[in-house]
């Protein structure tokens, strides 16, 4: 067993893990944020993204133990059921989830892009929604959900600059 | 899909790496991941012992070389290259292959080093080494040495690092004027391994004729090759037949391995017209600037 | 009144899916729970001698671990789901899966064992500790090898391979034949792909011992069933036995197969442990064990009149049902039925033989056989259209059938048992909209001849198709407004993302006036609602849609009659809305729905002799047969003729799936549905070996499009209502992807129009297309070929010439110690007479769990001319068997070596090692010669090596 501290959605945690332990099963079932989905266990279906220090990766392609002293965020640091990050809520307007098994991995893999790419043309969301399966929806909304997510985001950002 | 224990083992430096792995002969380095920990999950690898690279912060980063070249430390991940102003002004082959590498969650993981040592014949970063006729920086606790990078892929998965050595940076020399370069390759979904993938570097003279010219092809052997076809460019107008007959040579001496994804005859088929493609778009691109 | 229906109205359990708040099976997390994993078969066929579990018992953590012979009299086949319907003359022989494998092993991924540990991680490490026994037995794969008299039998009980035989005809297609102006007649492969809900599979079971009670949370289609199987199979009364399908995370069809061994299994080792236990399926798990579908070849003919009208239609098919049939005869009487479409068809002759094979169990997939049905009508309509000069479309419309002609009758039988007819429909307008919104004509005229001189091949395609849906038996709703004024909506029905939450709530709400989120729908949950069968044939809106209307209705009147007595008023004068239910003419006089619902209960007094309490209802609904939706998809690709790679440019929808209860949600359907059909067509395949192994069992090799695959897809729509239910409703879960395959061989066919490139088998690849670009050049029709890749996984053979005579040679090669330096990796090698044990250690790259235990017989020895090896290899990735031949001969000056080797490969290095196989067997072969050639310089013979792997 190893020691493991670490922050997840900005809370300290400190555990003690077997090496061999995936980040995705610890954040499943060790911390118990079961939002992170798990798919495929080879790094190719996406289900299981999540940021480790703001930026998207498989958590099941990580060790537990590789996140010592990462700050981790899933899922559950975005928005709640009655407020909704503005990424859950155009997603919602724009029917871009069926299933939602994929989606909390498509929302982990999508909050980096858009923080990078405020005014995403449509290829590019397509290129970075690429290592994302998902087999419910053929895409189509979950791209308009992201051009709209992406557009309310910028006025909101933009409101306050405004006036300067 | 878990993988068998292993006893890990994190190095906070390059040497503490060295001294890791001198240490634990049957430890395995781990770099960004993105193809040991699938193996591992499937349980096709089943390492006694990993020696972690990722907190070795010494072993990344990109830098200008005195002559004029660009290194890349082998840590470095590979979304750190594709954003690389560095690496886009004075390796723009390395630039164009990143988008192809997997997707953004494993740029985002994986190294440039790692794709190098791991040695996959589909992969992109060792053709494009190939191409820019990379050299190697490896060390162990016996010292330092520099491979070139067509010496290095010596098989299947199989290169010339020795046990206890490891890859710690990439050199890439300083590009001639009058240099264009081009990358292309088909896969079957965006991402995936390529089925088959060109790298073309050439370098045009002041009359206009090619000075220097590789193609480096990847998934069509074992290996990552050089196609040695390429040298018959020298000298010569970058003329469409030219590439074209070079193209062809170059398919002639391939005997590509078969998947479920492409047989062999489709391999070559690529292979050419790939090379052909990239070819005469490094050519053009040398040509424009 | 309808309001709300119709509406595209956002869904209800978004928010709880976005925040990752909802619950899937692998998020039960219960006190005590352990983890099991499964021991898989890594054979496709053998005989199962013993299994030995005593080592993996021992490893610490494990609590458990079960064979068959250890379920004692709870081990039984599983049930048939579907009996055969009534077609006469129909053949069907039932071999039900079993929990566990007992005698023998059928297909690859075949459950053999159970282990039961502290962590899944555990489990894992005992599966290797599990040795079992088998013996190989040759594997039946391909249809026709399968039907062959001397063909392995899969099933002993039984005298053939054959799973079942039905013809179905009407008219007589002989006489259309005979005065037929032209008839064209293909062979036509559908090959087989697999479900991929990205939601692997699941069960928790909990056994409440004080209680007597199982709970079981699965990821199925079907919670209700399940309980009452399991509460059958546990000896339990099926009140003491719940069943929860909580969110569930993509169905697709076979999250209906029942019983799955896991589904068996797993709550009897919770009774048995009396702990909770967990089992979660991987991914690598996911491509054998959850079933599939679509393997189907057809030789298929058309009869034509001269202008083009179908005359008839005969049509022989091969069914692949896998090494089980529990699902009975679904899918291949849907291809049957759906091969029809929206066609007038006077004389059809369709026959079919399902046959086992050593593969995986076949079940609905989405679609369900009706893929095929199209795929071969559609393409001899193609193929009609260019032999007789007519367009693609028109041949399409002057075959339609009118609207004036429903409902249609076919004259055979469905899969719901009941008469193939046709509630409703209108094809022309579908056709022409289709037409216009992909600008057909245009395309046709100016763009493709214009991309063509510039040398870019464009196609275009347009494909129609009807579908039958909704069918029956039933499904069940209750209806109940609480005094809080909620209502809520329980029904039998479980959700894998289709919105039922959502399109049921906007029904319901429309019946009482109240808002779309102020309807709680609970699914999925026996014990919230315990009759019903499952989603599944696109029928969860149509057929639990219109049981919550009836429900919902029954609701409405009963408030509005309570009002009426309340209010002394007669109840043609009462409204319902806005929550309430009022005196028309005075809104102000009325009450709450909350008000009514305590005024139904009341907890004192007399209340009306006939009347129930409650402001509730639970009403159930039963077409009188499924309602037929209908289509027409069209698509413009480009293909680049040089590498064969395939654009999907454009992607047109034209869909009648009758009133639309949520637009935004049929949106959703087809969407994915198309998306699905394009993997179908494309990059799905499952590829299996001759010896049963599927060579990608993973997603680096089974391909799912991604966000750069999926064209954006422009829809219209058509409304005929179905006049079989009270909402007008049709089905549209499977729509989207039925038509694909044959569209995108059209549209590919068309931009290759001009090489003689004909397509009869989807999917397609890049290799495959591009086999038949480069072999259409040819002189004479294309060699028809399976369309996968086949045979087995590693092939060597070559000569070698050296010197020495034969006999000298002959005693060389047969040297323990020439042998180890030839065999890669040779970490030991004992001989012993004619038998030789090693060890091998051939790890490469990534791959170090390597090492195998070798065993080599030596047979057909003719000293000094020739031998054969018997090579076993075994271990923790898998096996490498079959036998090497060595010939040798005097060549003049020396001697002449030919070796031959088949070897078959097993487990993991098969079925995700696929990739790099070939290189592997190149590089031991270079390798094996380059040794051989020291060891025969080593003592003075030289060589000249001639030969190679292949």
């Amino acid at each position: 067993m190893q020691t493991l501290s670490l922050t997840v959605n900005g809370r300290r945690i400190e555990r003690s893990v077997e090496p061999r332990l995936l980040l995705s099963d610890f954040l499943r079932h060790d911390v118990e944020l079961t939002g992170t989905h798990v798919g495929c266990e080879h790094g190719v279906c996406g289900a299981c993204t999540v940021l480790v220090d703001g930026e998207a990766v498989r958590s099941c392609l990580m060790f537990a133990v590789q996140a010592e002293a990462a700050r981790v965020d899933t899922v559950e640091s975005l928005g709640s059921e009655h407020a909704l990050h503005p990424l859950q809520e155009a997603f919602r307007d724009a029917h871009a989830l069926q299933c939602g098994f994929c989606t909390p991995g498509m929302l982990m893999t999508l909050v980096p892009f858009l923080r990078d790419h405020p005014s995403p043309g449509e290829l590019e969301i397509r290129h970075a929604l690429s290592g994302n399966l998902c087999r419910c929806t053929g895409y189509a909304n979950i791209v308009k959900a992201v051009a709209l997510a992406a557009e309310r985001m910028r006025e909101a950002g933009a409101a306050p600059g405004a006036a300067e | 899909m878990k993988p068998a224990t292993f006893i890990y083992h994190r190095a906070s430096s390059l040497d503490d790496a060295l001294a890791l792995l001198a240490e634990h002969p049957d430890a395995k380095p781990l770099a960004g991941g993105p193809s040991l920990i699938p193996a591992m999950n499937f349980r096709l690898s089943q390492p006694a012992a990993l020696v972690d690279l990722n907190a070795a912060g010494d072993l990344s980063g990109i830098s200008q070389s005195p002559g004029g070249g660009i290194r890349i430390g082998a840590m470095t991940r590979h979304a750190a290259v594709e954003r690389s102003d560095l690496v886009r002004d004075f390796a723009p082959l390395l630039r164009e292959a990143m988008p192809h590498v997997a997707h953004p969650q494993i740029r985002n993981r994986g190294t440039i080093g790692g794709s190098i040592a791991h040695a996959d014949p589909s992969a992109e970063v060792p053709g494009v080494m190939l191409a820019l006729d990379a050299t190697f920086v490896a060390r162990s606790r016996g010292g330092e040495r520099r491979i070139a990078a067509r010496d290095f892929f010596t098989g299947l998965f199989a290169t010339a690092l020795e046990p206890g050595e490891l890859l710690v940076a990439v050199e890439l020399p300083a590009r001639a004027p009058r240099s264009g370069s081009a990358f292309l390759e088909v896969a079957r979904r965006h991402g995936d391994f390529a089925l088959a993938g060109a790298a073309a570097d050439v370098t045009l003279d002041a009359r206009g004729h090619i000075a220097r010219a590789r193609l480096a092809l990847i998934s069509v052997a074992d290996r990552p090759i050089l196609a040695a076809a390429a040298d018959a460019l020298v000298g010569r107008e970058p003329a469409e037949d030219a590439i074209r007959s070079v193209a062809e040579a170059a398919r002639d001496a391939l005997d590509p391995p078969a998947d479920i994804h492409a047989d062999a005859r489709y391999r070559r088929q690529l292979a050419e017209v790939l090379a052909r493609r990239a070819l005469t778009q490094a050519v053009r691109r040398a040509s424009a600037g | 009144m309808t309001r709300l229906v119709g509406q595209p109205v956002k869904r209800n359990e978004d928010a709880r899916l976005l925040t990752g708040r909802a619950q899937f099976v692998d998020d039960v997390h219960l006190p005590g729970m352990l983890h099991a994993a499964f021991l898989r078969s890594e054979h496709a066929h053998a005989r199962l001698r013993a299994v030995d579990l005593s080592r993996a018992r021992q490893r610490p953590g494990v609590i458990a671990a079960f064979a068959a012979d250890d379920l004692g009299d709870y081990w039984a086949p599983g049930p048939l789901l579907v009996p055969p319907p009534p077609i006469p003359d129909l053949v069907f022989r039932h071999a039900p899966q079993v929990p566990l494998a007992r005698g023998k092993l059928r297909y690859v991924g075949e459950p053999i064992a159970v282990v039961i540990a502290e962590s899944r991680y555990v489990a894992e490490d005992a599966l290797a500790d599990i040795i079992v026994d088998a013996e190989p037995l040759p594997a039946v794969v391909q249809l026709e090898a399968a039907l062959a008299p001397d063909a392995p039998r899969i099933h002993e009980q039984l005298d053939s391979n054959v799973a079942a035989h039905a013809l179905q005809t009407t008219g007589s297609y002989a006489k259309a034949r005979a005065k037929a102006h032209r008839v064209i007649k293909r062979r036509f492969h559908y090959d087989r792909g697999a479900s991929a809900a990205i939601e692997n599979r699941g069960v928790v079971a909990a056994w409440d011992a004080s209680a007597e009670e199982m709970t079981i949370w699965d990821t199925t289609q079907a919670p209700i069933p399940i309980r009452n199987g399991l509460a059958a199979m546990l000896g339990l009364p099926e009140s003491q036995v719940r069943v929860i399908a909580p969110f569930v995370g993509g169905g697709f069809g076979p999250k209906i197969m029942m019983f799955y061994p896991e589904e068996v299994v797993i709550p009897w080792a919770a009774r048995a442990i009396g702990r909770p236990v967990k089992w979660i399926e991987d991914r690598r798990e996911n491509f054998t064990a959850t079933t599939q579908e679509r393997s189907q070849i057809h030789d298929a003919e058309i009869a034509l009149a001269k202008d083009g009208r179908i005359l008839g239609v005969h049509d022989v098919f091969l069914h692949d049902t896998g090494a089980y049939d529990p699902y009975g005869l679904t899918v291949p009487i849907n291809s049957q039925c759906t091969l029809l479409g929206p066609y007038k068809v006077p004389n059809y002759s369709s026959e079919f033989t399902a046959v086992f094979t050593n593969t995986p169990i076949v079940t609905p997939v989405r679609g369900a056989g009706r893929q095929h049905g199209v795929f071969v009508m559609e393409r001899l309509l193609d193929l009609a259209a260019r032999e007789l000069g007519i367009d693609r479309l028109e041949i399409r419309r002057r075959n339609f059938i009118r609207p004036g002609e429903f409902p249609y009758d076919h004259k055979i039988i469905f899969q719901d048992f009941k008469p193939l007819v046709y509630d409703s429909g209108n094809y022309e307008p579908a056709l022409a909209k289709a037409s216009a919104l992909i600008g057909y004509d245009r395309f046709v005229r100016e763009e493709q001849p214009r991309a063509r001189s510039e040398g870019r091949q464009l196609g275009i395609g347009v494909v129609a198709y009807v579908e039958g849906t909704g069918i029956g038996p039933y499904e069940g709703a209750r209806v109940t407004v609480e005094p809080s004024g909620r209502v809520r909506l329980a029904t039998g029905v479980g959700t894998q993302g289709q919105g039922h939450f959502t399109s049921f709530a906007q029904i319901v709400a429309d019946q009482l006036g109240v808002g779309p989120d102020e309807v709680h729908v609970v699914t999925g949950d026996t014990r919230t609602f315990s009759w019903g069968t499952g989603t599944f044939a696109s029928r969860g809106a149509v057929v639990a849609g219109s049981a919550c209307h009836a429900a919902a209705a029954a609701v409405r009147e009963k408030a509005i009659a309570k009002t009426a007595e309340l209010l002394g008023v007669k109840p043609k004068h009462v409204s319902i809305g806005g929550g309430r239910v009022y005196l028309e003419r005075d809104p102000s006089k009325g009450f709450t729905l909350g008000e009514l619902a305590q005024k139904a209960n009341p907890l004192r007094g007399g209340v009306t002799p006939g009347t129930e309490p409650g402001l509730e209802a639970t009403k159930y609904f039963g077409p009188e047969r499924g309602s037929t939706a209908n289509g027409v998809h069209a698509m413009i690709v480009e293909v680049d003729r040089e590498t064969a790679q395939v654009e999907i440019k454009r992607y047109v929808v034209v869909h009648d799936c009758g009133t639309q209860l949520n637009p935004m949600i049929v949106e959703g359907q087809i969407h994915g549905g198309v998306a699905f059909g394009i993997g179908n067509a494309f990059y799905e395949q499952l590829v299996f070996d001759d010896g049963g192994q599927l060579l990608n069992a993973s997603f680096m090799d089974y391909l799912l499009p991604t966000a750069l695959d999926v064209p954006a897809i422009e829809l219209g729509h058509v409304e005929t209502p179905s006049p079989l239910n009270p909402l007008g409703t049709k089905g549209v879960g499977e729509a989207g992807a039925i038509p694909t395959g044959a569209l995108f061989a059209q549209a590919v066919e068309n931009a290759l129009a001009g090489t003689g490139v004909e397509i009869t088998e989807i999917p397609l690849s890049p290799s495959r297309l591009f086999t038949l670009i480069a072999d259409s050049r040819r002189v004479g029709p294309v060699p028809a070929a399976a369309p996968s890749a086949r045979g087995r996984a590693l092939c060597l053979e070559g000569t070698y010439d050296f010197g020495g005579s034969p006999g000298d040679v002959y005693a060389l090669l047969l040297d323990p110690r020439v042998l180890a330096s030839v065999m890669p990796g040779t970490k030991r090698l004992d001989r012993n007479g004619d038998r030789y044990d090693g060890v091998l250690d051939v790890g490469i790259g990534p791959v170090s769990a390597a090492e195998f235990a070798l065993e080599v017989v030596v047979a057909d020895q003719i000293v000094g001319e020739q031998y054969a090896m018997r090579i076993e290899a075994r271990g923790k990735l898998g096996f490498v068997s079959g036998t090497a031949r060595v010939r040798l001969a005097s060549n003049g000056a020396g001697t002449r070596m030919s070796y031959s080797a088949e070897l078959q490969v097993g487990g993991t290095i098969a079925a995700v090692g696929q990739r790099m196989l070939d290189s592997v067997s190149k590089a031991m072969s270079a390798q094996a010669l380059k040794a051989l050639e020291r060891s025969l310089r080593a003592r003075g013979a030289a060589s000249t090596p001639t030969g190679a792997a292949s």
